[in-house]
């Protein structure tokens, strides 16, 4: 069975320690995996191992069967988002997303930052340096920087850190219209009821494995019934 | 998949099966190495400019270390011919340390490396970029200390003079190649200031030594087939370090 995404039995050790152990998964274009555990789990280098900024000690990760990294055109399809910006702080939210879109490629590069700075409500801040703007505004140009370019697979490593209600609401909207668009998404977060909101997907995360699995009812997720199993699958996790 | 499950379906597992990628939803180019390592030096002289605390610190570094060879300097024991290019490639190594310990510092701030490598831009062009934004500033700094040491040790003004310059373009070249490629590899570090000049110095000395011998040389008003066996050396580790250090960088990028 082919797939969007897809991990065969994916580890990586750092030193003498196993952070990620045989993980396997498969996604299709539209899903989205919400992606739970303590911290420690492993769930930040598995999402690097995901966007072959890692590269496994046994397993493969592939996009579309293209081994990531991969060739330019594999990684052109590429959006990440981490706790960390990944901005240049001295450079103006412009500059910074301009240098994105002129990595990516884009064709139409004014047109693409104008349109995605609209869409994460930051547009008014374009001429600000991004050391200027508090977390939660460097927050949103980061995730404008990572949707630019219109990408198919979005890893989020805990994308609502430091947003406000406004940013949350901005960032979940990108993220069901990229979904909608057919876009892969994988997104880790602590907040359950944020990722289980949008999630076709969940796996829980422990020691490096996944310990649960499951795919979206019919009818939604129940928050207190998945929490209430979360905390007992990772009690002494933490 | 162990635990209990809550209204679970199968958990998917597959193989990947090679396809046709799908396009991104915005418009799109092919990447090009010159483009992108042209966006990546821009990228680094614009964060340099904003901030200029990289230069300011070279500069100043350069200008004192002058200051200090000249006033401890005893005309009557050394000629000025026979200390001014070691004082000038002395000070030139030193100084491009300081600068290239800034070059890798603004990628790792806030992890704006992952971003580049995740992006369809190859190694080699971020290789490039890093290392022309690298040589130009160099040139900066080259270009604010050689009329200075002319003026501090009252060396007369001459045609030898831009020989002198030709040869710091030279030799930049292959020590920003071997600078920028360890300056990468000490910023995976938590010792990088330490780590880059015990990395590098061994690797400037080929570069350094050539372009000290065909600048004293020069200055020493001998003709210039005197400094072309420098010369050929020197361009030669220029070759060897640019394609060396091109190609070993990706390496540097693992963890």
């Amino acid at each position: 069975m082919s797939g969007a995404l897809v991990a065969s039995g994916v580890s990586r050790r750092f030193g003498a320690r196993t952070v990620v152990r045989e993980v396997s998964l498969a996604l299709e274009a539209g899903d989205c995996l919400a992606l739970f555990g303590p911290n420690g789990a492993g769930k930040t280098t598995l999402l690097r191992l995901l966007g072959g900024l890692l590269s496994p000690h046994s397993g493969t990760v592939a996009l579309h069967g293209h081994t990531l990294p991969g060739e330019a055109d594999t990684r052109r399809l590429l959006g990440v988002i981490s706790h960390k910006s990944m901005l240049y702080d001295a450079l103006t939210v412009r500059e910074n997303v301009t240098f994105a879109a002129e990595c990516q490629g884009v064709r139409d590069v004014r047109a693409a930052v104008d349109a995605v700075l609209d869409r994460l409500l930051v547009r008014d801040r374009e001429h600000q340096p991004v050391r200027a703007l508090s977390r939660g505004l460097q927050q949103r140009v980061s995730i404008a920087r990572a949707l630019v370019h219109g990408p198919r697979l979005v890893l989020l490593d805990e994308p609502y850190t430091g947003l406000d209600e406004v940013g949350a609401r901005a960032l979940t909207e990108a993220l069901r219209a990229l979904k909608a668009s057919g876009a892969t998404v994988v997104l880790i977060t602590h907040n359950l009821a944020e990722g289980l909101e949008l999630a076709t997907h969940t796996a829980i995360m422990r020691e490096g494995q996944f310990v649960h699995e499951s795919e979206r009812p019919a009818h939604g997720f129940d928050v207190a019934m998945y929490a209430a199993m979360y905390r007992e699958l990772v009690a002494g996790g933490e | 998949m162990t635990g209990p499950a809550i209204e679970t379906g199968a958990p998917v597992r597959a193989r990947a099966t090679a396809e046709a990628l799908p396009s991104v939803t915005v418009p799109s180019r092919a990447p090009s190495f010159l483009g992108d390592t042209w966006r990546i030096a821009r990228k680094d002289l614009l964060i340099e400019f904003r901030t200029r605390s990289g230069f300011l610190s070279t500069a100043v570094f350069a200008l004192i270390a002058l200051a200090i060879f000249r006033f401890s300097w005893d005309p009557t024991a050394v000629n000025t011919l026979d200390l001014a290019p070691g004082v000038l490639w002395v000070i030139f190594t030193f100084a491009g340390l300081l600068g290239l310990n800034r070059s890798f510092g603004v990628e790792h701030a806030d992890r704006a490396l992952d971003a580049l490598l995740a992006s369809p831009v190859s190694r080699e062009a971020i290789f490039a970029g890093k290392a022309l934004g690298n040589l130009v500033f160099l040139l900066g700094v080259q270009a604010l200390a050689i009329p200075t040491l002319g003026l501090f040790f009252g060396l007369p003004l001459g045609p030898e003079w831009l020989m002198v310059a030709a040869v710091a373009v030279l030799a930049a070249v292959g020590f920003v190649a071997v600078g920028t490629l360890f300056a990468a590899v000490a910023s995976n570090t938590r010792l990088a200031e330490m780590l880059l000049p015990m990395l590098s110095l061994p690797f400037f000395m080929p570069v350094v030594i050539p372009a000290a011998q065909a600048t004293a040389r020069l200055l020493g008003d001998q003709p210039l087939s005197e400094a072309v066996p420098a010369l050929k050396i020197l361009a030669l580790f220029d070759i060897v370090f640019v394609v060396a250090c091109t190609l070993a960088f990706p390496f540097t990028l693992e963890e």
